[in-house]
């Protein structure tokens, strides 16, 4: 038998038995900007929780003496043309907007992405079929869309879910196909058909994976876009009614006294943008933590 | 420096900074291409051989990347002194540069003699007519065939071979002291390399243009060359004229790599095929003394310190300590 | 060492043809037809190389993906261990991808950068049904022994490898499973000189140890001369030549074989000078194949008949050339 050519220089370094949630934990938590991302909405999601006990005062008791006063050591943030505090206004409406940007954001990117990866991988008539529903959602005006769920189901929380995943889905899907398309001519995903592997399995452990840095990404842009989608429905009346709060409702509201008091359209916009930066770098740390290569 | 040379390299040391600390990726090349002259660069991926060409044009990314050099004459000019903007005045000028995906340096959307004459339009400020006339000159001059037509041409509507001859005619365009070829046929099929091969070579015969020419190709190396530097982890390991270097190649990396290259032009005598074992070391992570030592067949004790390139003879260098015998012997012993 | 190749054939193609549509779509523009492969008839004997050379856009690729029907061919036959493969179902053609295997030319793009090593050799076992995870493992690990490399390495990521460690990885995935045939598609054109050396003996070594036989394709006539056992030269979809590899390296019958070989760069500046013979003009356009002969464009000896009628392979001093005037030496 022939001496084999052993490598004898040996560059990777045997890493430790972790697995690859504990790697991506770990490369994670090294990611500065996305722990305070996560910090700061952690903090959010802990204050809109026990804001009933956090704050003092009450979101809804109208006290038209103290209609639009600036901040104060009682009033964090001011008050609004009610007299009510905003903070505590803001904290209850991160209960609803929250919710609002990342659930159905969940959803649509679920099956956008089951859409996007049969369409792709697939082809055919599977092709044919979802992308030309696809095409009919996003033609559709999708604000009508939304009006015409929330008119015939009622205008409550889960239809906003319904509505949002609705108009959602279809631009998922089709970022996914077209990555689909370009994974599909991969060689890896070739030495798996090669191999016998089975479609099915290909779409699950070799397309997937390498979609998921970009449904991250999607994810993190789709969440202020939920939130605003809250707030146009709730600014024409089909959303989230008054007196409960959202931020986009807060917002909308407020810049009818931007110039009385400045911090009641400002503060929940402040907020949205917080919450919308905090979402993006932990978008990016996710990223960055699921990819193999990025981790030495 | 004499009157021949038309480029003198001393001491050019190229180093990166990354996250883990700085790593020098060029370490201390000298060498001189001489007047109408092919020089080739020849080493494996990472060896530093298109490095050295970015260094020499001042083209190296900034801010992570700094070159530093004792001094690199080009026809008696320092560039080693040269600012950005100086350097971009030479840059398409003094020295034009040949890349290997003709493809991808040709902008899609223009047509072929804009970008070709474009470095006129830099350097010379010549009118549009002007320089679509000095296109189609160099279009005939490096063989194109129906150069008129092929004026309007974009990108796509070339073949690989016709956008190489179109780099080549853009780099040539400013008639420029010295040409770097980095890799310019890899990406061609050998019948176009042939083609490519022979048309510089005619070009230094007949414009008397001095060539850099890089490559992993040893094949490329003995049709073209008059000199060859051999690169190894960023030095120079071996500098001889070509008939020198393959005839008598002194470092153990040379030897080991012409030994290593298939011949189409010798039966098999087995299949086994001589190889170097292991791999180019990591350059952030380099052995102690020669860098090839982990991978020779020849180590002594003494190659845990670092050789210097010794001259052998007038045309030929070596950086290995059995090119040296007595220094590896009164100096073998010590601790 | 002697390759002892068998006279029984592993797989052979019968006028096979795959033809690529492009362009056309709607408004009725006509699409246009490419023909990668038209019409290959070879034999490929067992526990031999056979390799395929040929410039890019000749089809040698197609044609390898064609025979493992990761294509499917548009017509013709491929016949593997005596079974007819373009009638097979999806499942038996999956049963039958144990034995047919695959190399590929890019090892950075050919493993998955978000699996590690044990995953992708386990890949194709668990699709095999090979046996308990346990016995997965042990094969995995049994895989990188085999091609040379540390079994700690398992639990690595592909970006940890340089591109010989990672083509030694990607020859493992094809062998475990015992295949025994083996496309080999341009497996070592993307290595350093110094790593080609080492996984050509790679191969080489495995190939007696394992029985293997390959079917490879490359461009570099170098590599050919020293590893394989015969030649099939391809031009613009068709075979032009035919033959053991010392007889086709030694008297070149059809011009093309000439001329790809002249046009080779030496590594001896002493055979430097001398004015070769080189091909003139480029590679016409597959879509636009000129009538007669299709290298009559670029063949420097080429005559009347050849512009007109298509030259058919037929056997001329020992081996196959489809030329009107094989070259007489």
């Amino acid at each position: 038998m022939m001496t084999r050519s052993v490598d004898s220089a040996a560059t990777p370094e045997t890493p430790d038995e972790a697995s690859f949630l504990r790697d991506t934990v770990r490369a994670f938590r090294r990611n500065r900007m996305a722990m305070a991302g996560l910090i700061f909405i952690l903090l959010l999601v802990f204050c809109a929780v026990f804001v009933p006990w956090i704050s003092p005062h009450d979101p809804y008791r109208v006290a038209l003496d103290e209609q639009l006063l600036p901040p104060s050591t009682t009033y964090w943030l001011g008050t609004d043309n009610f007299g009510r505090d905003v903070l505590t206004r803001i904290l209850y409406g991160a209960r609803i907007s929250l919710v609002v940007g990342i659930v159905p954001s969940l959803i649509s990117l679920l099956i956008g992405t089951i859409m996007g990866i049969l369409s792709g991988y697939l082809g055919g008539k599977t092709d044919f079929v979802v992308m030309r529903l696809a095409d009919m959602m996003i033609a559709f005006p999708s604000l009508l869309l939304a009006m015409v769920v929330m008119y015939t189901l009622g205008a409550n929380l889960l239809n906003i879910f319904l509505a949002l995943a609705l108009v959602g889905w279809a631009s998922v899907a089709r970022v996914v196909r077209a990555q689909t398309l370009a994974l599909r001519e991969k060689e890896f995903v070739e030495a798996a058909h090669a191999n016998g592997t089975s479609r099915g399995r290909i779409m699950f452990d070799h397309i997937f994976p390498n979609v998921v840095p970009t449904l991250i990404v999607l994810f993190s842009l789709s969440i202020p876009e939920a939130i605003m989608w809250e707030s146009s429905l709730s600014f024409l009346g089909v959303g989230v009614q008054p007196p409960a709060a959202s931020w986009g409702l807060l917002v909308a509201k407020g810049k009818e006294y931007m110039f009385q008091n400045p911090s009641v359209a400002i503060s929940p916009g402040v907020a949205i943008l917080l919450a919308v930066l905090a979402f993006n770098f932990i978008g990016d740390g996710l990223r960055d933590a699921l990819d193999p290569s990025m981790k030495d | 420096m004499t009157q021949d040379t038309i480029l003198s390299v001393r001491g050019l040391c190229t180093d990166f900074s990354g996250g883990r600390g700085d790593v020098r990726v060029l370490d201390e090349l000298s060498f001189d291409v001489g007047r109408g002259r092919i020089v080739g660069l020849v080493g494996e991926s990472g060896s530093g051989k298109s490095m050295t060409a970015l260094s020499l044009m001042g083209l190296v990314p900034q801010p992570q990347g700094r070159v530093s050099a004792r001094s690199i004459l080009l026809d008696g000019k320092d560039l080693s002194k040269l600012g950005p903007a100086g350097m971009r005045e030479i840059r398409g000028r003094d020295i034009a540069m040949v890349f290997q995906e003709p493809m991808t340096s040709l902008n899609p959307v223009r047509k072929v003699w804009e970008q070709v004459g474009e470095p006129l339009a830099i350097h010379q400020g010549l009118g549009r007519r002007a320089i679509r006339a000095r296109v189609l000159e160099m279009f005939e001059l490096v063989g194109i065939p129906e150069p008129k037509t092929r004026l309007d041409a974009y990108p796509h509507q070339l073949s690989g071979g016709l956008r190489q001859r179109a780099m080549i005619a853009m780099g040539l365009i400013c008639e420029p002291k010295l040409l770097i070829a980095d890799e310019p046929t890899t990406a061609l099929d050998v019948t176009t390399q042939a083609q490519i091969l022979r048309l510089m070579r005619d070009l230094r015969d007949r414009v008397g243009t001095s060539i850099i020419m890089i490559t992993h190709d040893l094949g490329i190396i003995a049709e073209m060359c008059d000199e060859v530097n051999v690169m190894y982890a960023g030095q120079i390991v071996e500098q001889a004229d070509v008939f020198e270097l393959f005839e008598r190649p002194a470092h153990p990396y040379t030897r080991g790599l012409l030994a290593s290259i298939p011949r189409a032009t010798e039966p098999r005598v087995s299949r086994r095929m001589p190889s170097i074992p292991g791999m180019v070391p990591n350059l952030a992570k380099l052995p102690e003394g020669c860098r090839f030592g982990p991978r020779c067949g020849e180590a002594m004790p003494i190659c845990q310190r670092a050789p210097e390139l010794k001259p052998l003879g007038p045309t030929h260098a070596s950086r290995c300590w059995l090119n040296c015998p007595q220094e590896a012997l009164s100096q073998g012993d010590a601790p | 060492m002697t390759t002892d190749t068998g006279s029984e054939i592993v797989l052979s193609t019968r006028a096979l043809t795959k033809h690529f549509h492009v362009g056309g779509g709607f408004a009725g523009r006509p699409s246009r037809v490419v023909r990668a492969v038209d019409g290959v008839t070879l034999e490929i004997r067992a526990r031999e190389t056979f390799a395929l050379v040929g410039e890019s856009g000749c089809g040698k690729t197609t044609l390898g993906r064609v025979m493992l029907r990761l294509q499917e061919p548009t017509s013709g036959e491929i016949v593997y261990d005596g079974t007819e493969l373009t009638g097979l179902g999806e499942g038996e053609m999956r049963a039958l991808r144990k034995k047919m295997q695959i190399v590929f030319q890019d090892p950075y793009a050919s493993l998955n950068p978000r699996m590690r090593i044990e995953q992708i050799l386990a890949e194709p076992l668990r699709s095999h049904g090979y046996g308990t995870p346990a016995e997965i493992r042990e094969r995995c690990a049994e895989l990188l022994e085999l091609v040379g490399l540390r079994t700690q390495y398992l639990r690595n990521y592909p970006h940890q490898f340089s591109g010989g460690q990672r083509q030694r990885i990607g020859i493992a995935r094809a062998l475990a499973n015992k295949p025994d045939f083996v496309v080999c598609d341009e497996s070592v054109s993307a290595l350093d000189v110094s790593i080609q050396a080492q996984v050509l003996n790679l191969l080489a070594d495995l190939q007696d140890q394992l029985k293997l036989t390959y079917f490879f394709i490359t461009h570099d006539l170098a590599v050919v001369r020293q590893f394989a056992d015969r030649v099939g030269v391809m031009f613009l979809g068709r075979l032009v030549e035919v033959g053991t590899t010392e007889e086709i390296f030694a008297r070149p019958l059809h011009p093309y074989t000439m001329l790809l070989m002249a046009a080779v760069p030496r590594p001896d500046p002493r055979a430097r000078g001398g004015e070769r013979p080189m091909m003139q003009g480029e590679i016409p356009s597959p879509m636009a194949l000129p009538p007669g002969c299709r290298f009559h464009t670029r063949c420097p000896f080429a005559r009347d008949i050849c512009r007109v009628e298509d030259p058919a392979l037929q056997n001329h001093a020992g081996h196959t050339v489809a030329c009107h005037f094989p070259l007489e030496n």
